[in-house]
Parts: C-alpha cells; sequence; structure tokens
C-alpha cells in the first residue's frame, strides 16, 4: 500500500470549488456578472421603480425631453420612456430565460435518444439538418403571421430553430461518452438503458449545456428585439426594447434616446451574457483550463 | 564506464548537478525534481527507471528546455551538455541544440509527428532550419539515414503520411529525425512502451546498434524492469523526485542496496509459469466454440472490405481456473473478450454460460444471465463513472437485480474490506483514489454479482509493477476464496506467466496455440509463440531472485515443427 502513494496525486482533479466561482474570476467577469444582475434587478422590480404606468397615453406630453415628473422623458404617444424600458426588460430576459431552458430540456431529451439508439439517429439528424435549414427570422415571422403576436408565439418561433442546435451539441457527448468503459460496465452489470441514459450519460452533458444556455438567451433576447423592430413580434402597444426602438425610428432626429436607451441596455445584457458564457466554459471545459495554465 | 560518474565534465555528455524544479512561481513552492545528479558519458546508455509521478519524465524536459513555462520551473543546479550550461541558455540557443546536440525521441511518435504532412518533409525539414545542406544533400542524407534506420521500401515510406505507417515504422522515423544531425545526446522517452513486444525487441536493438555506430549518449527513461536490463549500461533509480540509486546494470540487478530498489525488482513477474496448481475436474463454467467476430466496412460503391476480428475461437474455462488469452496488439483477444461479455455482437459461434447459450440472445433476455459474468477493463481512470460515489458505483449491480439499496450499501462496506480499501470510501468519489486502488474498486464492483467468470481485459496493463504484484495477488485471492473462475486477458508475459492455469495463444484473430501455462511459456510448439518468449525484454534475468535464470529452468527447445 505504501508504494501506491506514489501515484495517488497524479491527475487528481479540482474539485469541491463551488460550480459558480468563476463568476468573480476576473474584474470583467465580475463586472458582466454585476451588470446582468443589475438588469434583470430592474426587470424583476419594474414596478416599484417605474413613475408610470408604461402603456398610459399622455397626448399632451408627446415626445418631451427628460424631467423631473419623467426622467427620460416621454415617446411620441406621450408614454413614460423610462417606465417602458422597465418594463420592457421583463419581457426580454423572460423570452431570452423561457428559450434557453425550454430548447435545452426538449434538445436534451432528443440528443440523448439520438446519441444512444443508432435507429432514431438516421431520422431525428436529418429532421434536425431541416429545421437548421430555415432561416430564423423567416420561420418566426411566418410563426407569428399563422397564429398571431404573442408572448407564447413569439417564444415558440424563438426556440425551433435552435433545438437542432442543442440537440447536435448533446448528441456528440453522449456518442464520446457510450464509449467509456463506465458505460460498458453499466451495461454489463444490467442497468436498464433509461438508467443509463440518466445516471451515466446524461450527466456529461450539463456543463455544455450550461454555456450553450448562455447563448441561447443571449440570441433569444437578440431575435425577439428584432423581431419586434420590424413589427413582426409581440403587440407594439407591449412595452419591449425591440418595439420601443421601433416606434423610436421614425422620431430618430427630434429624439434619439427613444432608441439608444433600449438599445444601451439589449447589448449590454447580452453582452454580459456572453461573456459569462465564455467564462462558464473556460472553467468547465477542463482542456481550456490546461491550456490556460500550459504556456 | 565509470568515467561517467566523475564529475569534472570532460567526458560526461550530459551533467546534471542537483537539479531542483519547482511547481509555480514561488522558488520555495513544492520540488518536483529534488537535488538530483546525474552523468551520462559517451556511448553510455543510462536508464532512469521509476514509477509513474516519479519525475523521470520532468527530468528529461528540463535537459530539453521544454518545460511548461510558469509551471515547473528549475530552480537550482547545473544542467551541462558538452560542458555548455543549458539553464543559462536562451530560447534560441536551445532551439539550436535540440537538433544539433540533443534529441528526444516519445512514447507515442503519432502524436509528435505532423499527420498532415508526408515523413520526407519533416525529415527534410529538420535538415533545412539547422544546416546548409543543397536539396541533392539533404535527399542524400535522408535516404542513408533511413537505411540505418531499417527502413524497407525507402521511397514509398518517404512519401507516406505517418497514419499510414505502423507504429514499429513511425518510431523508426522519429529516430530517424532525432539521429539525423548526429547529436551528441538521444532523449528516450519510454519509446518502446506503446509497442509490441517483438517490435520493441527491434527498436531496441536499432538504438542500441546506432548508439555504438555514432558514440551516442542516450538517457533512456522507462518503467520497464526488463527493457532496463536489455539496454542499459548504468541505471539510475527515482522515486518521488529524487535518485534512489544509481551505478552499473549488474550491480543494480544483482545487488540493490535501497530497499525500494529491491522492492521494485521483486515486484516484477517472473517469466517462469508459477508451479501448476492441483485441481480436481471442476465443471466448465464458460465454453466458447467457434466464436467469430466479423466487421464489414459497408462501402456504397465497390465490394465491402470484411475484417475477421476473430475467427472460429474456442475456449473452456472450468470454475477456480484462470485462462490467460494473450497475444499483441490486433490479435482479436479483446474482441474474444467482448463478444464473450456480449459488449459487441459476435457474428457466429456459440457461448454457453453455466450450460445456456447467451451468444444471440435478446437484450431482454440476456439480463439475468448478466450477473453470472462480470468484466474489469483495462484503464481504472476511465472505468468509473466520475460523477457516482464509490458506494453507488459498486451498489448499482445488485440494485439492477432487486437488492434494496440499504443493503446493497451494507454489501459494497464489506466488498470494499475484501479488496483492503477504507469501508469510509463508499461515500468518496472515485477521483480521490489511485489508478490501484481505483482497480480494486472496479473488482469490487465486479464481485458484488457474486459472478461466476470474471473477465480482465489487460486489468493491470495500466498500473506501476508494484501496485501490479498487488492487484494479481489480491486476484489470486479472491479466485481461492470465492472459486471464481477468470478470464485474463494480457500482452505482458510475464503476468500471463504468474496468474494463468492455461493460456490461449492468439495472432490476427486467430488461436494459435492453446494449452497449459507451464508448456506453453517453457515448451511453445508454434514459431509465433517462440517470437513472442523470445522479444520478452529481460528474459534471461530473475529480477525477483537477483540473478539470471537458472539454465534450464526457461529452456526453449528446438521447435518441433
Amino acid at each position: 500500500m505504501a508504494l501506491e502513494s506514489i501515484s495517488a496525486t497524479d491527475t487528481v482533479p479540482m474539485r469541491g470549488k463551488s460550480v459558480f466561482g468563476f463568476l468573480i474570476s476576473s474584474p470583467i467577469i465580475a463586472g458582466a456578472s454585476l451588470c446582468l444582475l443589475l438588469v434583470i434587478a430592474s426587470a424583476i422590480l419594474a414596478p416599484l421603480l417605474s413613475p408610470h404606468n408604461p402603456m398610459e397615453m399622455v397626448p399632451a406630453l408627446r415626445l418631451k425631453p427628460p424631467s423631473a415628473d419623467y426622467p427620460l422623458g416621454t415617446d411620441a404617444f406621450g408614454r413614460d420612456l423610462l417606465s417602458r424600458t422597465l418594463y420592457g426588460g421583463r419581457i426580454s430576459l423572460l423570452i431570452g430565460l423561457g428559450a434557453a431552458i425550454i430548447s435545452i430540456v426538449i434538445g436534451l431529451a432528443i440528443g440523448l435518444v439520438s446519441g444512444f439508439f443508432r435507429w432514431a439517429d438516421a431520422i431525428i439528424m436529418r429532421v434536425m439538418d431541416g429545421l437548421m435549414a430555415i432561416p430564423a427570422i423567416l420561420l418566426a415571422i411566418a410563426v407569428v403571421a399563422l397564429s398571431g403576436a404573442s408572448l407564447q408565439t413569439v417564444l415558440i418561433a424563438i426556440i425551433i430553430p435552435e433545438i437542432p442546435r442543442v440537440v447536435r451539441l448533446v448528441r456528440s457527448v453522449v456518442l464520446t461518452a457510450r464509449e467509456e468503459p463506465y458505460v460498458e460496465a453499466a451495461i454489463a452489470m444490467g442497468t436498464s438503458l433509461p438508467k443509463i441514459l440518466w445516471r451515466h450519460l446524461m450527466p456529461n452533458t450539463f456543463a455544455p449545456l450550461i454555456v450553450q444556455g448562455t447563448y441561447v438567451c443571449a440570441s433569444a433576447i437578440l431575435t425577439e428585439a428584432i423581431l419586434s423592430f420590424l413589427g413582426a413580434g409581440i403587440s407594439p402597444e407591449t412595452p419591449t426594447w425591440g418595439n420601443i426602438m421601433a416606434e423610436g425610428r421614425s422620431v430618430f432626429v427630434i429624439k434619439p434616446s427613444l432608441i439608444f436607451v433600449p438599445g444601451f441596455l439589449l447589448s449590454i445584457a447580452i453582452l454580459s451574457i456572453n461573456l459569462i458564457g465564455d467564462a462558464a466554459r473556460d472553467a468547465l471545459d477542463p482542456r481550456m483550463k490546461q491550456r490556460e495554465g500550459g504556456r | 564506464m565509470s568515467n561517467g560518474l566523475t564529475a569534472d565534465g570532460a567526458a560526461n555528455v550530459l551533467a546534471i548537478d542537483n537539479l531542483v524544479v519547482t511547481l509555480g512561481q514561488r522558488d520555495d513552492g513544492p520540488r518536483i525534481i529534488d537535488d538530483i545528479s546525474l552523468h551520462v558519458g559517451e556511448g553510455e546508455t543510462l536508464c532512469l527507471v521509476g514509477e509513474s509521478g516519479s519525475g523521470k519524465s520532468v527530468t528529461s524536459l528540463s535537459v530539453m528546455g521544454l518545460l511548461p513555462k510558469r509551471v515547473l520551473r528549475p530552480t537550482a543546479g547545473s544542467i551541462r551538455l558538452v560542458g555548455e550550461e543549458l539553464r543559462a541558455a536562451s530560447d534560441r540557443r536551445l532551439r539550436e541544440l535540440r537538433a544539433t546536440r540533443m534529441a528526444m525521441i516519445f512514447q507515442e511518435p503519432m502524436t509528435a509527428l505532423n499527420p498532415v504532412v508526408p515523413v520526407a518533409r519533416q525529415i527534410d525539414e529538420v535538415l533545412r532550419a539547422h544546416t546548409k545542406y543543397s536539396a541533392e544533400e539533404r535527399r542524400r542524407r535522408i535516404h542513408a539515414m533511413m537505411e540505418q534506420v531499417r527502413l524497407p521500401d525507402v521511397p514509398r515510406i518517404l512519401a507516406s503520411y505517418p497514419h499510414q505507417l505502423s507504429g514499429g515504422q513511425r518510431q523508426r522515423i522519429m529516430i530517424a529525425m532525432a539521429l539525423i544531425l548526429d547529436p551528441k545526446l538521444l532523449i528516450a522517452d519510454e519509446p518502446t512502451t506503446a509497442l509490441d513486444v517483438t517490435t520493441q525487441q527491434q527498436i531496441l536493438a536499432l538504438i542500441r546498434d546506432l548508439q555504438r555506430e555514432h558514440g551516442t549518449a542516450v538517457l533512456f527513461i522507462t518503467h520497464d524492469m526488463g527493457v532496463v536490463a536489455e539496454i542499459a549500461d548504468r541505471v539510475a533509480v527515482m522515486r518521488n523526485g529524487r535518485i534512489v540509486e544509481t551505478g552499473a546494470l549488474k550491480s543494480i540487478l544483482r545487488s540493490p542496496q535501497e530497499d525500494y530498489t529491491r522492492k521494485l525488482l521483486s515486484a516484477v513477474p517472473s517469466l517462469i509459469p508459477r508451479p501448476a496448481r492441483a485441481h480436481e475436474a471442476s465443471p466448465a463454467v464458460l465454453d466458447v466454440e467457434g466464436l467469430s467476430k466479423v466487421y464489414r466496412d459497408r462501402a456504397m460503391f465497390g465490394r465491402a472490405r470484411v475484417v475477421a476480428a476473430a475467427e472460429a475461437v474456442s475456449l473452456q474455462l472450468r470454475k477456480g481456473h484462470t485462462l490467460g488469452i494473450v497475444g499483441e496488439s490486433g490479435s482479436g483477444k479483446s474482441t474474444v473478450a467482448r463478444c464473450i461479455m456480449r459488449l459487441i455482437e459476435p457474428s457466429a459461434g456459440q457461448i454457453r454460460l453455466g450450460g445456456s447459450d447467451i451468444s444471440f440472445l435478446s437484450r431482454r433476455r440476456l439480463r439475468p444471465h448478466r450477473k453470472r459474468i462480470q468484466m474489469i477493463f483495462q484503464d481504472p481512470y476511465r472505468s468509473l463513472n466520475p460523477r457516482m460515489t464509490v458506494g453507488e458505483t459498486i451498489a448499482e449491480g445488485p440494485v439492477n437485480f432487486g437488492m434494496p439499496r440499504a443493503d446493497a450499501l451494507k454489501q459494497a462496506k464489506d466488498l470494499l474490506r475484501l479488496v483492503d480499501l477504507p469501508t469510509d470510501s463508499v461515500a468518496r468519489y472515485p477521483h480521490q483514489f489511485s489508478g490501484g486502488q481505483r482497480q480494486r474498486i472496479a473488482i469490487a464492483r465486479a464481485l458484488a454479482m457474486n459472478p461466476d467468470v470474471l473477465v480482465a481485459d489487460e486489468a493491470v496493463s495500466a498500473l506501476d509493477v508494484s501496485v501490479q504484484s498487488q492487484v494479481l495477488d489480491l486476484l489470486d485471492e479472491i479466485q481461492k476464496r470465492l472459486g471464481i473462475a477468470l478470464l485474463f486477458i494480457t500482452h505482458d508475459l510475464r503476468v500471463a506467466a504468474q496468474i494463468c492455469d492455461e493460456v490461449i495463444v492468439m495472432q490476427n484473430g486467430k488461436v494459435v496455440e492453446q494449452g497449459p501455462a507451464a508448456t506453453i511459456l517453457t515448451q511453445p510448439r508454434m514459431p509465433y509463440t517462440r517470437a513472442l518468449l523470445e522479444a520478452a525484454p529481460g528474459r534471461d534475468w530473475d529480477f525477483a531472485n537477483f540473478c539470471p535464470v537458472a539454465q534450464g529452468a526457461l529452456r526453449l527447445e528446438p521447435s518441433q515443427i
């Protein structure tokens, strides 16, 4: 036994640290986390922070500059820009989070089946190839045109093109993991297939899925804003960042803040989410860690 | 040879004095290499032996100046190559020295060669970077070098990409690249570990011959005592970053001074088969007949390529016996094991497990038979799920067959005791254990099913020799206590000699020879088996008894064919 201790410390990976420790790993990531936190907080606390009802139109006070009563001024219908922006954040984050979670849950299920069962693989992957061939925005416009503009339809329209990406990711992880000897050992022990999928294969997908989730989240927020801006999104009276910008387009020369304020928040939110996604990938992918420490 | 012991630097090609390598940025960080001194003289081979993690490779990388920067740093001592201090050398000077004065060959030539460039261009690059030879002169030199490393059909090989060559050929190319500028020092880091024994024998002979012709100093790193006995002039034993003992080959093998060296040598299994065990005629628990596995490369056009990984293999395994399947890589031994486990589907044949044929049962019909045959895998770092505790891992099988979880966990503790691990290991994760301990966990997991047959696929090949002998002892004891039949797949004849009652020798998917281990390993009838035995490194030396193998104990009688 004494001799065994020689090789004991070779490849022991770092464990025990909090999974979310990477959020404060560098000043930039910490800044991004803080920005995202502020955006989320402002969206959640929108009813408390907003000085006005975001839908309330005051025709007498159209396109007013910032004042004590209207900190960011008003839009072309006399609605408070600050209130609308805060409420718009709610929709954006809801879409981002919803798209990430739903596309991952669906994609994970399909990907696991596709990666483990050869007979299903060919069919599923061809369907996914087909889905990926459809331009996302075009599909979204079609879905919204068919079933009317609402939060659900926009969400569905955004999720559909994201699913194939998640499926491919999960499938590739499962394809590598199923060759691992511990999976073969489980087969030899008579472990049932659902249990092998659940206990031995699925945990391998978590790390890449967290990373993918952040990217889905960011792109969903962006897609929603684009759809609203194009007028194919959630109905125009609902405050969303895309809608505010779309309405601001015609009065850009008079009141550019209608585009700049929600645009700025949109950029900050997406930049923060992407930075956090990169940090998560570095923290969760051991190969990236090695490269950092290596040369 | 004794001039290597003096530190005056004149006769030494390589002189390492009081070298310290520390981990991390701080000078007082943990010492990976702790105050070692080594000297290699002209035309001399110094073997650096030690178990994994002993610092052998770090030593060689320090000499080459290839330590990962900012992670490992030499902090004290000196490394002199033909008198020149390497620690003071600039990166540029080191680059120059690396081709002209010192060269290195690695364990896995596939990763050291560029996969997308033909080998001729790769050798040519070395010449172009460091010499001013004309194209014609370079071509001439490359061809001469290829002759020297005894590669056949030189034009074809030079035009090949690395993946089109065999492991042995690739290693010869690496040697050609390393020696083409006639360096003073050659560092060989486990250059034959990934090769089959017969290829290993040729490469060792090649290194020895080239060294003699060129007068190169060789620093040869290995964990294999057999290889040491074949190639070393002097030996340095390393452990935990320190040199335990240095001495001439014969004196180390004959009269090691240090306990650790003695322990290391005694752990080397002997090639002389252990005395046959007395066996009453017990019933066959596993009976395989005409097992074949054929792979078809489905081609869209033209004819499909058919490869027989195993052809008409028949074997019988009795209760309490150990049957070894030996052979080189690609011989089909693992294919047979995996077919028997039904991890891959056999193409033909019968696999009778305790009387019932399981070869073509459906997944569901097979399930009840699963618990009677279990497997131990080669790589203990990959055969345990890193995200499951040891207890859950061991309990998984019994729970599958309806044992309540609490009972299964209790049984897991008993099994851990059986394999000499503390019972509180149940709550820990695999990464908290060493390789040998993990292999014990894997054995406990297999035993949890209370199987009749245990299939061990290279189960000790990834372990250091001392750990290897412990795991072999454990398997032996478990077999005695539980009467399990063991199907033991290995490429290592030494291991086979120590554990097997019967042996099957395989080559290219076919059984070459089969019979009692004592007969096959001392009086082989087939040329292939003889070749395997003759290639086993250090076969003339009985390491555990510190003396040459007694005359006649391992005689290879002239072939009877």
